[in-house]
């Protein structure tokens, strides 16, 4: 029972209160800049060439209001915005008028997750393996070699390392397609042909993503291994003549796994942001390329609703790791 | 016990183990252990006693064969009898080292705070130490024996339901030292098992190593700089000084009539009952290890320094009694104390 | 000193301050710069280098040399406001948190774990689409900065944990020292290196942040910086008229100084952590 006083109750009111706190700052942001986004909105279409007479603004400017959620006082509207969170109604887009937001994230989320779920769970696993035998053979020539490598490739910003795979692999030798999550006009099907074709759209993004990201996790696991290895128990082993193999699965990756787990959980939080760059690069279909879309014309119902989104993402993300840690660390478990 | 029963169990010859370090490009000699001799009896507590610094640790790390880099060993050899063979224990493989410990050798750590494993249940330290030894036996086995040791030696065996974090420091401490003892090694070598506790759990634990010695017979190679330890279990004491052996006898004669000026500084130190004097200590400081002075290394501190000790290092010589001692004091017979 | 000739022994070290060096040179050069980074056409356009363009031309007929210097320029001060301005937030309430522990150390650390997990990158495009007319240097180095010390200040803050369990601390507070002369005198010193090192890394998020955002075309994309430059440079397609060296000279000076910004934090941050000095120390 002290654990779920003490473990369980802190989180899950941190969980309750983060969500409260990012679901508010979304909301007032947009409130308290001074920009009107139905007048601004108003002004685009003008912009565009379209012709409005005051009759028909009047109207547009009470339907945008409704549209944006802001009718009555900002008390009602935050009330009104709840509502609209739980119930998963983030109102019309503008971009794609008059199509649902939700129903926009609910086609573009599958490309999303299938892409940056996989690859995040990947580069996890494959840099924490390299990292974890890098750092235990931390004396050997490959080990300091892998580690140069990544000092070099890990600072690169990733948007130009995505452009550079795409320039060398898409349009220098075509050896990918430089585009799309699919061929032009294929359609869904459960066949091998429609397997084959996205995952070979896929590889260029999820290479450079297991890349970049595979490049972090293998310097942070090389160096917990460094000091774990360095750790008295470990020594002690050791000197015990505990065999080498229980060594290392039981005591250094048993133990340096833990920082790690928490690290795959703000990861995995991310990937909704993450998306963007990715999937503009690669004009991948996805949550990133709507959101980009949702940017460039201003959409704020959309971008509101990613937001969200994500923010829900994140938090419940780290929720269920923080839940499941205990299993991995018994200090938690019992104290 | 008659000396003939006690035969030599580990033998060192001139051994020397240095810290080569390289520190930003310049080279830096630390010579931690600097040509020790040492013979070590069956059925005995011997305890090595010094200033920190003085490469206790090191020396043991030597005689466990544990050396890494930048640890190195310079020259000397270090022997185990097993078997009424005498084992090279530098010219092993790595896997004959491995086999020999815990099973030949054991090590007792200097503080128990982190050798356990702290995400493993003890049950399972117990296994993974008793499984690298041992094979053919099934988890059930392994319980039972590790279940067995810990009653034998009046430890209660729930405690390897429980993590390293949930007993106190005293019983990891025994559960560490019990751990030592469990596969019934000839010899077990002990770094400062007592330094981290307090006073009174650090009579249960020495009253605990005492106790597997004599129910193993087996010997006890211990450093720890307490003295008050040493005078309550050591059978023999060796006095280390900057990287070598200075002293060596029996722990009635170490206590009762000290030869090298340092070890009477060491003992001088002692409190005792009804002397109220000031409780005198060695001035100065030891030497770097990495900046050796010439001769001798106590000379700069010596109140009885002579010429002969800046510019030589006195052999070990042996007197009656099988006492040893290195000083040039002894040597040319100037100690009053012998006379 | 000895400090820096230790530092200069480790290649990284050597080799980033290099770099850095050169690409302040070349920030300071933009004082002497001939050209206007805001009118368009001062030369003829898409010029390849030759001696009187030294890297050649733009679409929009700027000189690619020039243009440069102010993008170098343009984007460290950017970095250097969000660095600067973060710091000062982040050793507040790394600082506060580690010494006052208990309440103050979880309300603090509640809204530094709340800022860490939001999707700050949206939040900053939200704002940035907002504010867009108006998003100055100055403007968005505050906006960087503003989100840009929460992880900062929990390093700080278990820095200051380990440092309030030695010794000196005990003496000092039993000898009656204040809290802030406490914190001031005592921690600071010791945190100094510490800060530079997060100041590092953030200069490096904050670039990157420029970079994505301008090339979203979410920062004023007339001001001249190594994201501006690869937006005209992407927008204007210098790709497939094959103006390599439009596209490369931000592409290469924004690697040069991310690799730079990298480097110097990670030899600066094993230099302070004793474990993987000893590591570096080694034995032969």
């Amino acid at each position: 029972m002290a654990f779920v006083k003490r473990y369980l109750i802190p989180r899950l009111i941190s969980y309750i209160l983060v969500i409260f706190l990012g679901i508010t700052a979304v909301f007032f942001i947009p409130r308290f800049t001074p920009s009107d986004p139905v007048h601004r909105t108003i002004a685009q279409l003008m912009s565009r060439g379209t012709y409005l007479d005051p009759a028909s603004m009047e109207a547009m400017v009470e339907d945008l209001q409704e549209l944006y959620g802001l009718e009555g006082s900002l008390l009602q509207q935050y009330g009104a915005f709840w509502k609209r969170t739980f119930t998963g109604d983030f109102g019309v887009s503008f971009f794609q008028f008059p199509t649902p937001v939700s129903e926009l994230i609910r086609t573009a989320l599958p490309w999303t997750a299938g892409l940056l779920l996989w690859t995040t769970m990947l580069s996890w696993v494959f840099g924490n393996i390299v990292g974890a035998l890098a750092g235990y053979f931390s004396r050997s020539r490959w080990s300091k070699a892998l580690d140069t490598l990544a000092m070099v490739v890990r600072p690169l910003p990733y948007y130009i390392f995505a452009f550079a795979l795409l320039i060398l692999f898409a349009f220098v030798v075509r050896w990918f397609p430089i585009a799309g999550g699919t061929a032009i006009g294929r359609l869904p099907a459960f066949t091998w042909t429609y397997i084959w074709d996205v995952l070979w759209h896929a590889f260029l993004p999820a290479l450079s993503l297991v890349v970049l990201g595979g490049a972090i996790w293998f310097q942070t696991m090389k160096l917990i291994v460094q000091n774990v290895n360095a750790e008295d128990f470990v020594q002690y082993a050791k000197l015990g003549g505990v065999r080498e193999g229980r060594i290392v699965s039981r005591y250094i990756m048993r133990n340096a796994m833990l920082p790690q787990i928490t690290g795959l959980a703000l990861s995995l939080g991310q990937i909704l942001s993450g998306a963007l760059i990715t999937e503009i690069v690669f004009s991948y279909p996805g949550v990133g390329t709507l959101l980009f879309n949702a940017i460039t014309s201003g959409d704020y119902n959309l971008i509101m609703g990613i937001t969200a989104l994500s923010i829900l993402g994140v938090t419940t993300a780290i929720l269920v790791i923080d839940l499941l840690y205990p299993l991995f660390d018994p200090r938690v478990r019992f104290r | 016990m008659t000396d003939k029963a006690r035969n030599v169990v580990l033998r060192t010859e001139q051994l020397k183990t240095f810290y080569i370090l390289d520190a930003f490009g310049c080279e830096k000699v630390v010579k931690a252990v600097n040509g020790v001799d040492l013979e070590i009896l069956g059925n005995e507590v011997y305890s090595i006693a010094g200033e920190s610094g003085c490469g206790k640790t090191t020396l043991l790390k030597a005689l466990y064969a544990a050396v890494e880099p930048p640890l190195r060993v310079m020259e000397g050899k270090v022997f185990y009898a097993r078997k009424g063979d005498e084992l090279d224990v530098y010219a092993l493989s790595k896997e004959q080292k491995r086999r020999l410990r815990w099973d030949h050798i054991s090590y007792v750590p200097q503080g128990s705070m982190s050798v356990l494993n702290p995400v493993a249940r003890l049950r399972n330290s117990y296994r993974d130490f008793l499984e690298s030894h041992s094979d053919g036996k099934t988890r059930k086995d392994f319980l039972r024996i590790a279940r067995r040791h810990l009653d034998e030696l009046g430890l209660p065996s729930k405690v390897l339901n429980a993590y390293p974090h949930q007993l106190s420091g005293g019983m990891r401490q025994r559960v560490t030292i019990a751990l030592a003892a469990l596969l019934g090694p000839r010899i077990m070598i002990a770094d400062e098992p007592t330094t981290a506790l307090d006073v009174v759990v650090q009579r249960g634990v020495i009253q605990l190593l005492k106790g597997i010695q004599e129910t193993l017979q087996n010997t006890i190679i211990m450093v720890t700089h307490d003295m008050g330890v040493h005078a309550n279990v050591a059978d023999r004491i060796g006095i280390m000084y900057a990287g070598k052996m200075i002293e060596e006898a029996i722990a009635d004669r170490i206590f009762g009539q000290p030869l090298h000026p340092y070890t009477q500084y060491l003992i001088n130190s002692l409190p005792r009952f009804g002397d109220k004097t000031m409780r005198q200590s060695a001035p100065g400081s030891p030497p770097s290890l990495a900046d050796l002075p010439d001769g001798c290394p106590f000379h700069p501190r010596c109140p009885q320094v002579m010429q002969r000790c800046r510019e030589e290092m006195p052999r070990m010589k042996t007197m009656p009694g099988k006492h040893r001692v290195a000083c040039w004091l002894v040597e040319g017979g100037v100690n009053e104390r012998i006379a | 000193m000895r400090v820096l000739r230790d530092l200069f022994k480790d290649y990284r070290f050597a080799l980033s301050f290099l770099v850095l060096w050169f690409l302040l040179i070349m920030a300071v050069l933009s004082a002497f710069s001939p050209y206007d980074p805001l009118i368009w056409f001062h030369g003829p356009p898409n010029l390849k280098p030759s001696v009187t363009y030294f890297l050649g031309t733009s679409a929009k007929g700027q000189d690619i040399f020039w243009q440069a210097t102010y993008a170098v320029r343009n984007s460290l001060i950017i970095s250097v406001i969000a660095g600067a301005v973060s710091r000062v937030f982040a050793v507040l309430v790394g600082m506060i948190a580690g010494y006052r522990g208990r309440g103050t150390d979880r309300v603090l650390m509640f809204f530094t774990d709340t800022l860490l997990v939001m999707p700050l990158f949206l939040i900053i495009v939200m704002l940035a689409l907002l504010v867009r007319e108006r998003m100055t240097l100055v403007n968005l180095g505050l906006l960087l900065a503003f989100f840009g010390w929460a992880w900062d200040a929990r390093v700080i803050r278990s820095q200051i944990l380990s440092l309030r369990e030695r010794e000196f601390t005990k003496t000092a507070v039993l000898s009656g020292t204040g809290t802030l002369k406490l914190v001031l005198k005592e921690y600071l010193p010791f945190a100094t290196p510490l800060i530079f090192s997060t100041l590092i890394n953030n200069m490096a998020w904050a670039i990157g942040m420029e970079m994505t955002l301008a090339i979203l075309g979410l920062t004023d994309i007339n001001i001249p910086t190594l994201g501006t430059m690869l937006h005209w440079a992407i927008s204007k397609q210098a790709l497939f008229l094959g103006q390599w060296n439009w596209l490369l000279t931000p592409v290469v000076l924004s690697v040069l100084l991310f690799i730079a910004l990298y480097w110097l934090s990670v030899s600066i941050s094993e230099y302070l952590d004793p474990r993987t000095r000893v590591q570096r120390v080694g034995g032969k």
